[in-house]
């Protein structure tokens, strides 16, 4: 999203990097700072985040723990109220507990998905653009495949089939998460390594890994950072969507898609157990796709105002 | 063009068939035995090999997907291990519903988004476009069972407006393609903001504005159709999206596509239709790119196949 200070530099230069903002990656959090709809993002997980780490001391119930007079005297999950801020669920559970601990749920499969993902889309991505060749071209064309895949779906079976536990549901979405990183990757390694400071420094007798590690790498750093952040949205998008349909993380640990899929045979008559935990995920989601698309704004000015 | 259109047909073929193979692989290995599924707790262990040798269970994996390929070649998808029907049949009878969906998904989400992509271009740096930019952010951060139980809450429950989910009328279509469009709007308003601005940018535009134009006849007549193409070629690679929405979306809405067909196969391990599922649906996604890259050139000429 452009500013209209930038927009104006944007018609002048076909640049989006306006007069007076210091070089790309120098004071990127300044930077995110100065963004109102950033410092959202920001919030909300900071929120997110000690909401999780501090789960324990933040309520005074347990997540587990079915309380006596958590439901009605018919039976019926309590609204929110001054005791239970956000009710109670089926079982008479403290729904705000629960959406606490189920917090760290989402985080823990957001960073570890996500960042398997990431190591497999870059090693991916930067062995086939940089070793183009056979082994590029097979890389690239299992990456193809990949993309036909219908992912939910393969995620679906996989997660069905093996019994999921927290671990097992995040190694299936990485596996069907790594695929778009690693055509941006590849598409990146492959134009870097045609340039000629790589031809130069090759022909000074530099080594692969020297190359690799010190100038292919640090270039991709930003595009990293970006599709890393952006990609954790769509892992916990993905969690919540697994575990909703019960193939995900499996009650009685919380997590906000499984705390719908238990109530949802009652959300006619107690819709405030989709709707907290629904907007929690929203929340969680958006916050990083905010802060992702802020980077890329920041990181990549060429890529301003596009997708 | 013609050679190109070959060569990616090819390319193609060879895709699904490395999808079918790594599906097939996957069931394959994977601890679920579709057997004990057919033959129920009590079965004797007899019982259990008779059936694992009835459909061809206890052969080899070459020999076993050498048979599939070769049923699939002749059309023939195999039989459901448990519906005791053609999956061919049990997919065909889904997919009407399924496409119905996918039509619904695609007028809203290029009403919705290419609404607000307009307006927010129009608008731009304005506090209208930062809204709606936000709102496609909502959009595509939505999770999509959340977007479908809202909306049934509001509009079935509360205000009966819309059936409460099932298949049949106009009517059950609205609230499930709405859910499953509001991703694509999401994306499509960032497109079309993103095509309307560049566009404006030109010269033509300028041209037209010099030569005393009004600037609904500039911008209807001569920015929107020139903006609006790029973003609708995208709706090809929508198939992907949509393939992976529609099990959640018909889930929540009782709607009898193929995502419910392989949602309850799943739960049983009814492998077949599984695999005929992920095909079809990889087959579409694969169709769905190729006409975007194929309808790409004529919308826009300076872009060449190669």
């Amino acid at each position: 999203m452009s500013t209209p200070s930038q927009t104006s530099a944007v018609i002048a230069t076909g640049d989006a990097i306006s007069p007076g903002t210091p070089p790309a990656r120098r004071g990127v959090v300044s930077r995110l700072l100065r963004r109102p709809l950033a410092i959202l993002g920001i919030a909300i997980i900071l929120i997110t985040v000690g909401g999780a780490i501090f789960a324990p001391y933040l309520t005074a119930y347990s997540p587990d723990e079915q309380m006596f007079d958590g439901l009605s005297l018919e039976g019926a999950p309590m609204p929110p109220g001054e005791k239970f801020l956000l009710g109670t669920d089926l079982l008479g559970r403290d729904l705000l507990t629960r959406i606490l601990f189920g917090a760290r749920t989402s985080l823990i499969i957001g960073i570890v998905a996500n960042g398997i993902a990431l190591v497999i889309g870059t090693l991916v991505g930067v062995t086939a653009g940089f070793y183009r060749g056979w082994i590029g071209t097979i890389l690239m064309r299992f990456t193809d495949l990949m993309m036909a895949f219908p992912a939910l779906l393969l995620a679906i079976c996989l997660a069905a089939i093996l019994s999921p536990s927290l671990w097992i549901v995040a190694m299936v979405i990485a596996l069907v998460n790594w695929v778009q990183t690693a055509r941006v990757i590849y598409t990146e390694t492959s134009s870097l390594s045609r340039r000629e400071f790589i031809e130069a420094e090759r022909s000074m007798g530099a080594g692969t890994p020297r190359i690799l590690f010190r100038h292919i790498l640090p270039h991709l750093l930003p595009t990293i950072i970006v599709w890393g952040t952006l990609g954790i949205s769509t892992t916990v998008l993905l969690e919540a969507t697994l575990s909703y349909l019960g193939v995900g993380v499996q009650p009685p640990t919380p997590s906000w898609g499984n705390i719908i899929f238990e109530n949802q045979t009652y959300f006619q008559a107690a819709p405030w157990l989709v709707f907290f935990p629904g907007a929690a995920i929203l929340a969680l989601a958006l916050a990083f796709n905010l802060v992702g698309d802020a980077l890329r704004d920041i990181l990549d000015p060429t890529q301003t105002g596009r997708m | 063009m013609l050679a190109y259109v070959a060569r990616r047909l090819v390319q193609s073929l060879l895709i699904l068939l490395g999808v079918s193979l790594i599906t097939f692989a996957l069931l394959y290995v994977l601890p679920a035995d579709p057997v004990r599924q057919i033959a129920g707790r009590s079965a004797t262990p007899q019982t259990v090999e008779n059936i694992r040798h009835q459909l061809g269970l206890d052969q080899p994996f070459i020999v076993q997907y050498g048979r599939y390929l070769l049923g699939l070649v002749q059309g023939d998808f195999g039989r459901s291990y448990l519906q005791r029907t053609e999956v061919g049949e049990l997919i065909a009878a889904r997919l009407p519903a399924s496409l119905e969906l996918m039509v619904g998904a695609i007028v809203c989400e290029l009403i919705l988004g290419l609404t607000m992509g307009l307006v927010a271009a129009l608008k731009r740096g304005t506090a209208t476009d930062q809204a709606l930019m936000v709102g496609s952010f909502v959009g595509v951060s939505a999770p999509q069972f959340v977007v479908g139980l809202l909306l049934l809450y509001v509009f079935a429950v509360r205000l009966s407006w819309f059936p409460i989910g099932g298949y049949g009328s106009f009517s059950h279509l609205v609230l499930p393609s709405l859910t499953l469009g509001i991703l694509g709007a999401g994306w499509y308003s960032r497109m079309m903001r993103s095509s309307m601005v560049d566009v404006l940018r030109q010269d033509f535009i300028r041209t037209a504005r010099a030569k005393g134009l009004r600037r609904s006849a500039v911008i209807f007549g001569h920015a929107l159709p020139n903006a609006v193409l790029p973003v609708i070629a995208m709706i090809g690679i929508d198939i992907g999206m949509f393939m992976s929405g529609i099990v959640v979306v018909e889930s929540v809405f009782g709607w009898p596509g193929i995502g419910q067909l392989a949602w309850q196969a799943i739960q049983r391990v009814d492998i077949p239709i599984i695999m005929g599922v992920t095909l079809v649906s990889a087959c579409a996604i694969v169709l769905g790119n190729l006409l975007a890259d194929l309808v790409t050139p004529f919308i826009d000429p300076r872009i060449k196949l190669q």
